[in-house]
């Protein structure tokens, strides 16, 4: 069978995931990816009634389990500069990034 | 070596600290001189060469926070003394998976991502847990991301090894957390299971783990890997110490709606009612796995271990003596999909909570030039990132792409609504089976070599194959030992029961503890406490 994830489909995913990869491990990484999908392709061979539904869970989350949403109240962290000092690069409380290039949605 | 308190069980140390038979600052120091003499040294990013003698290590931690457990242990002392409750777990050392973040400590699940990163707040498990008195020693590695079940895949070398076979793996990817315990640097351990990440590894190294039904522990502070299946849950060395820890650790939480409103039952109090009259079911489509061929890719079925298998049997039989009705032949058809179904859905989950990694708010950030944004994003993540979370990412978009997701993506989750039905049937209490657990095999073989699975990320996900099913349906499970094969390696047995029937798992453990208290292994000790 023809690998589905050709070096084109690849490098297709390797961006839309902002990923750069070394050639090297680009191929590594190609051919687990078919590999896996192989190991995936037998989920096609399972007869799937249309009565089954998806599941996002595998517990029902029913009311009588479901915690009430909080109360929406806001709270303010107290050392906010324990957080802002996480960030790689900062000036006076900002996060610094590199230019955001302007894109012109088509 | 004698018996050190570090060696002893959680439930005995409290009672020897209540009685001030022990303090909390000497069981702290018993456990830290066990880590001096097996640990060796924590996995780092620059480890250099792993030498010969790395590899008579453990290599549990990636950071010990020994001043801040001595505090800790010092205030349980204070506790004690002035005649205060110091809590259900007070003076009892733990470690914590590095998976979980805990204010003012690096938090880094093993990825150079987040190597650098301090968390400025703590997990609800590990709050509750240190509120209860824990004495918390540090953070222990685990596979970049929990991404395998191996720990090799940490971004911090040397990584765990096997106490039992310092040659072997301790499975993953809670493998910091039950090699830690295994080896008595820690009597507790909070691990995470996605697939098996706790009951594999507990498996490997001989101790007991739990994966609780999803929702009876808070996920709140655990760095997400797939969303609709990661648990937090107890390691320890006995069934009783598990239930003591996971009765702190559960229970609703307002900081994660997921977490389920039903009061928490007293484990401990109904641990003891023994097995007289509970169903226990076996299941021919646990004594078997199917997996690809590593080269042609052609599905091979096999049966597991037959040592493995015949202590299942041994234990239905201790079992059936002490009153259990053991129902043989309980079909579970659609236990080989589960790898395939989880192939997908926890990439596309992982794939989505990796987005958040781009070397703008905190963690890891390219010291190489970039001219925008999205260089930025791409440096960073393609040095930051080792290769599982890479794949992860990757398949993850592949399989939900638009064009594909039918195929893939919503087929998965049709098949995770067969796997629980397969549950359903046989725990419905008006069905033909009426079981109140399955008792299976935790892993198709016992703890395999470093290097002889590693690099091969299919063959190591079928590692998972009989844990992973609990996941998909969310139902609980535990591992608890059962012997030594002819390698003395541990076995691993696995208890699967209805959702929230986490009392009556510990009950069947309990009373396979019992029936094999006076066994010989139970008297044998992990290879690197051997004298």
């Amino acid at each position: 069978m023809k690998d589905p994830i050709t070096p084109e489909v690849f490098a297709h995913l390797v961006d839309l995931a902002a990923l750069e990869l070394e050639p090297t491990q680009a191929e590594y990484l190609r051919l687990q990816l078919n590999h896996q999908l192989k190991a995936i392709q037998e989920l096609e061979s399972i007869p799937l009634e249309s009565n089954v539904e998806i599941s996002a869970h595998g517990v029902p989350y029913t009311a009588e389990i479901s915690p009430a949403p909080r109360e929406d109240i806001w709270k303010p962290y107290p050392e906010p500069a324990d957080i802002i000092k996480q960030a790689p690069a900062t000036d006076e409380g900002y996060i610094v990034v590199p230019e955001i290039p302007h894109i012109t949605l088509k | 070596m004698t018996m050190n308190p570090c060696d002893q069980s959680a439930v005995e140390l409290s009672k020897l600290l209540r009685r001030k038979e022990i303090s909390a600052v000497e069981i702290l120091e018993s456990a830290l001189e066990r880590i001096d003499q097996v640990d060796g040294r924590p996995g780092t990013l620059n480890p250099g060469a792993i030498t010969d003698a790395d590899k008579q290590k453990v290599h549990s931690f990636i950071t010990l926070t020994a001043e801040r457990a001595r505090a800790q242990a010092k205030e349980v002392d204070r506790k004690l003394k002035a005649g205060e409750d110091p809590g259900a777990l007070a003076g009892i050392p733990l470690t914590v998976k590095d998976i979980f973040v805990l204010k003012g400590t690096p938090s880094t699940a093993a990825s150079k991502i987040l190597a650098n990163f301090i968390s400025p707040y703590t997990a609800t498990p590990v709050s509750r847990l240190e509120a209860a008195g824990a004495v918390t020693l540090g953070k222990v590695n685990l596979d970049e991301f929990t991404y395998g079940s191996s720990n090799e895949s940490s971004a911090f070398q040397p990584s765990p090894r096997n106490p039992w076979d310092t040659h072997t793996v301790p499975g993953g990817s809670s493998g910091g957390s039950a090699a830690s315990v295994a080896a008595g640097e820690a009597v507790l351990s909070l691990g995470t299971d996605t697939a098996g990440s706790i009951r594999q590894p507990a498996a490997f190294c001989g101790v007991v783990g739990v994966k609780p039904t999803y929702g009876r522990v808070s996920r709140y502070g655990l760095i997400a890997f797939a969303s609709s299946l990661d648990c937090p849950g107890p390691v320890a060395r006995s069934v009783e110490d598990a239930a003591l820890m996971l009765k702190v650790m559960a229970g609703a939480d307002p900081s994660d709606d997921t977490a389920a409103n039903i009061p928490v039952p007293d484990y401990l109090a109904e641990l003891e009612k023994g097995v007289k009259g509970l169903r226990i079911g076996l299941s021919p489509d646990y004594f078997r796995i199917t997996y690809p061929d590593p080269t042609s890719g052609e599905l091979l079925m096999q049966a597991i271990s037959p040592e493995i298998e015949a202590s299942v049997r041994r234990a239905a039989s201790l079992l059936k003596e002490m009153g259990a009705e053991i129902i043989e032949d309980v079909p579970m058809p659609n236990t080989r999909y589960g790898i395939p179904a989880y192939f997908v859905i926890s990439r596309v989950e992982a794939a989505s909570n990796l987005h958040r990694y781009d070397g703008v708010k905190y963690g890891f950030r390219t010291p190489e030039p970039t001219h925008e944004l999205r260089d930025l994003y791409k440096k960073t993540r393609a040095q930051g990132f080792g290769p599982q979370p890479k794949l992860r990412i990757l398949m993850g978009m592949y399989v939900s792409a638009a064009q594909y997701s039918e195929q893939y993506y919503n087929r998965a989750l049709k098949v995770r609504t067969l796997i629980r039905r397969d549950f359903d049937t046989v725990f419905d209490k008006n069905g033909a089976y009426r079981l109140d657990a399955l008792l299976t095999p935790t892993t198709p073989t016992t703890a395999f070599e470093m290097g002889a699975v590693y690099g091969d990320s299919v063959l190591m996900q079928y590692a998972d194959q009989l844990t992973v099913p609990a996941n998909h349906a969310g139902i609980p499970g535990l591992s608890l030992p059962a012997g030594l094969d002819s390698k003395r390696l541990p076995i691993g047995i696995q208890l699967l029961g209805a959702d929230f029937s986490e009392s009556v798992l510990f009950r069947i453990g309990r009373a396979f503890e019992q029936a094999t208290e006076t066994d010989a292994w139970r008297k044998e000790k992990p290879g690197v406490l051997a004298s």
